[in-house]
């Protein structure tokens, strides 16, 4: 047969970006909760004690930690831009689809990069 | 020239408020649980200050615990934390309607899916939590 015919852009990658954005939502219900409860009450306000810092470097220096820690903000950033720009698209009634786009998944992907430097740094 | 004005086609614009979603419970809920996505990128970002602190030594994670207790810090991520119980909440309950899931090729009750939800969520809970205070 002749040539495959390839998809335009979007429907390859539309696809990717539902997937993630499933991905993201799925992290953000069953980590978050527990990440937020010990690092943003639990420890600062002393409900439980802290955990010291030799322990925790640790575990954010391990590799395991490293790409899940990666990945999970990844996926997070994502569901988070895709989301946010449907708040603004059908909640704000804000109809410059392609602005919104561009400025919500760029921040994704800054985020992103922010997320990869801060963890190879730190580990 | 032709007299274009009168082919042209008069295209309907509905209007639709920007606060359309004040005006009943249920829109009010849905644009709530969109707006989540935003509070999910702030704790991204908090997580990230965390660990970068982590990674410039004691000092600084000390700094981070104190700054994380400031009164201000904590109505910020007690709003925050509000919108993740709803995405929690909504997210748990909406995965029996987009995913067809089988038990020896049965339909799952909903009601299974999303009890086996919360189990996942309280054994990672418990799982982090050994992880970071062991």
């Amino acid at each position: 047969m002749s040539t495959v015919a390839h998809p335009p852009l979007k429907r390859r990658i539309e696809p990717l970006v539902w997937l993630m954005f499933s991905g993201g939502g799925v992290m953000a219900a069953v980590f978050l909760p527990v990440l937020v409860f010990l690092f943003a009450f639990a420890f600062p306000l002393d409900w439980i004690s802290p955990p010291d810092h030799e322990h925790l470097a640790a575990v954010v220096g391990n590799p395991l930690t490293f790409l899940f820690l990666l990945g999970m903000f990844v996926v997070l950033l994502v569901h988070s831009a895709h989301r946010f720009r449907y708040t603004l698209y059908d909640g704000l009634q804000i109809k410059s689809k392609r602005i919104t786009a561009v400025l919500c998944y760029g921040v994704a992907a800054i985020g992103a990069l922010a997320a990869f430097v801060v963890l190879l740094t730190a580990a | 020239m032709t007299t274009p004005d009168v082919t042209e086609p008069r295209v309907h614009r509905p209007t639709m408020s920007t606060w359309w979603w004040t005006k009943k419970r249920s829109y009010f809920v849905f644009v709530m649980r969109e707006l989540s996505s935003f509070f999910i990128a702030w704790f991204v970002a908090f997580l990230l200050v965390l660990v970068a602190a982590v990674g410039r030594g004691d000092a600084a994670y000390q700094d981070f615990l104190d700054w994380a207790a400031a009164p201000w810090m904590v109505a910020i991520n007690l709003i925050a934390f509000a919108f993740l119980v709803l995405h929690v909440v909504t997210w748990f309950s909406l995965t029996p309607k987009a995913m067809d899931v089988r038990i020896r090729g049965e339909k799952a009750p909903a009601a299974v899916i999303i009890a086996s939800q919360y189990v996942g969520l309280a054994v990672v809970s418990a799982f982090v939590l050994w992880l970071v205070t062991r």
